[in-house]
């Protein structure tokens, strides 16, 4: 059917010209993307407002409902050492996850990037952990973590050290924990091996012509040319450390000494264990103003060191586009 | 000489990836006095597969997996018809604030589901629904801004004029989208489908929220819950954790293609 039509409108176009602007507009398109218009508004803008309003508001999930203005707020900045003591945590594992994930996800990248034979049976390899769920994964480094029995400790003793209780030690806690959720981070190594592989070659050839080894080429030609992927990835990176809950849920449950009590645990608990869904709406959206502005901060900053040569640019789009035209016809 | 090195380096990393997936499935295998062996054992002396049945009927998880196929099924149904509908929406019209509502649809990635889950909640606890799988479900009729986003990208890159032919035969939009747009994006549907339901058969955080009677549980709420059980021994655990991990990476290894496909679209969004 779609032949046919194809090869009716090759001839009709030309006189369909005058008819197309009458066709269009009209209530049909946003009858098309009412249930995106519908589902914003119930599930994502209103509970945005709401919680909004909720955060100035003293509301259990039972009880009666009280206006407070800016206590929850206060309460949480000046009376509440929990609220410090994940936002902490959180940096903490910010600091150590974003910068470790982008570097080894890029190197990954760089590897699955050379011609070797087998490249997507390494790939496969890569990627596998990133494919089960949070839960099954916490539940295999629960068990690779286990001070006494634990595949990471008998490894370490073959080198003749004595590895810690990892999960139960206040010292390895968080890095445990950092190491777990890289552990199943594949997506950003295959979003960086895209952009690798839209660098053209011809960059690496005049660049090795002007006497440029690698080091100097990785430096002079990938790294400028993948910086909107880092980009990117920076951010996806900083949202997703500060998510960080199924891990500590299942792994350590914050323990030990809430060494690994996670922001988003903090809240969790507020909301769901003692049910001061107010308070925890104030918690929810401080965070959203600090990722926000840590977001803004990235893109600020990425004026400086983000490369988007105008020429350069549209040429490799227009390859890719042609690329895209080929694998379509 | 590079060769070998990159090589090496890519063997080192593979083994680093699979080496704790292969010891959970031979610790889901293990005998009860090989398990807390140190040095630990590899490879199990005896292949005990009865540790599955075991571990499976030590909590209703058939019960878990009906559940989790109803949600799975009836929300990958709901994205794949709601987004293909927006998305043409958005890929075919041209209307009064287009080009801002799709920006407002990119911008709802941006938004942590923390800030929402609280009200979410809330509605969801005033419509009754707390305790079943509508909060699971319903939302996923409503469309969601990455699959949107995916669909109308695809949808861009077929030529107008089948449409207009089309409507020059006397079709409606309804009819040339069903007709001669849905047949034509089969890969992207795929993409979708296979990226809802690994999302939706892997989510713990959903359940563990909206769901409180075991009865309503799903396989990962099962399986976290021998977490806090007392006497539950580490190979019912990682049974538990293979089985429910075979159909995501089944799906991976037929579908591969696609997602590779798929999440690199993303990365050149950004």
């Amino acid at each position: 059917m779609a032949q046919t039509y194809l090869h009716n409108a090759r001839e009709q176009t030309a006189a369909l010209k005058p008819l197309r602007k009458r066709r269009w507009g009209g209530a049909a398109p946003y009858l098309f993307i009412f249930p995106w218009i519908f589902g914003f508004v119930v599930f994502t803008l209103g509970p945005l407002l709401f919680s909004l309003i909720i955060s100035f508001f003293d509301w259990p999930i039972v009880g009666k409902v009280t206006f407070i203005g800016f206590d929850n707020y206060i309460e949480m900045f000046t009376d509440d050492p929990m609220f410090w003591t994940s936002l902490f945590v959180t940096l903490k594992f910010a600091a150590l996850f974003v910068p470790l994930n982008i570097i080894i996800a890029l190197g990954l990248a760089m590897l699955l990037n050379q011609k070797v034979r087998g490249s997507a049976i390494f790939r496969t390899a890569f990627y596998l952990p990133s494919v089960i769920s949070g839960v099954a994964l916490a539940m295999i480094w629960s068990w690779v973590y286990s001070g006494d029995y634990g595949i990471l400790n008998y490894f370490l003793s073959l080198f003749g050290i004595q590895g810690p209780d990892w999960l139960n030690d206040t010292k390895w806690s968080l890095v445990a924990m950092v190491v777990a959720s890289l552990w199943g981070q594949g997506s950003m190594m295959l979003i960086f091996l895209a952009g690798l592989k839209g660098i053209p070659k011809d960059l690496y050839e005049s660049a090795s012509i002007d006497g440029a080894g690698k080091i100097r080429q990785f430096f002079s030609v990938t790294i400028p040319m993948i910086t909107p992927t880092i980009l990117f990835n920076l951010i996806t990176s900083i949202i997703a450390a500060f998510q960080q809950l199924t891990l500590a849920l299942l792994l350590t449950g914050g323990g030990p000494l809430k060494s690994t009590y996670f922001y988003a645990m903090y809240m969790y608990e507020n909301a769901f264990k003692y049910f001061k869904m107010g308070y925890s709406a104030a918690n929810a959206w401080f965070m959203f103003l600090i990722v926000l502005v840590l977001t803004f901060l990235v893109f600020k900053s990425s004026e400086a060191w983000v490369f988007y040569e105008g020429e350069m640019k549209k040429n490799s789009r227009d390859e890719r586009k042609s690329k895209k035209g080929g694998q379509a016809g | 000489m590079k060769k070998m090195l990159t090589y090496a380096l890519l063997i080192v990393f593979s083994l680093l990836f699979i080496a704790p997936l292969f010891w959970a499935v031979t610790t889901a295998l293990k005998s009860q006095q090989e398990l807390y062996l140190f040095p630990p054992k590899w490879i199990p002396s005896v292949w005990k597969f009865s540790n599955f049945a075991e571990a499976w009927n030590s909590q209703p998880f058939n019960l878990f997996l009906k559940n989790t196929v109803i949600i799975t099924a009836l929300s990958t149904l709901g994205q794949l018809i709601s987004c293909t509908l927006v998305a043409y929406g958005f890929a075919r019209f041209q209307f009064k604030g287009r080009d801002f509502l799709f920006l407002v649809v990119l911008a709802t990635m941006m938004i942590p589901w923390e800030v929402t889950m609280i009200p979410q909640y809330m509605e969801f606890n005033y419509l009754g629904w707390i305790n079943t799988l509508k909060p699971l479900i319903v939302p996923s009729w409503f469309g969601s801004a990455y699959y949107i986003f995916l669909l109308r990208q695809f949808i861009l890159t077929l030529p107008r004029e089948l449409d207009e032919a089309a409507t020059i035969d006397g079709a409606s939009k309804v009819t040339v989208l069903f007709w001669i747009i849905v047949p034509l994006m089969g890969p992207s549907l795929i993409l979708v489908a296979v990226f809802q339901v690994m999302s939706c058969w892997n989510d713990y955080l959903g359940p563990l929220i909206f769901l409180n009677d075991q009865t309503k549980y799903t396989l990962t709420l099962g399986l976290s819950q021998f977490k806090g059980m007392y006497g539950v021994d580490m190979q019912s655990i990682m049974a538990i954790t293979c089985l429910i991990s075979i159909p995501p990476l089944a799906i991976f290894f037929f579908a591969q293609r696609y997602i590779v496909g798929g999440i690199a679209t993303t990365g050149i969004k950004g």
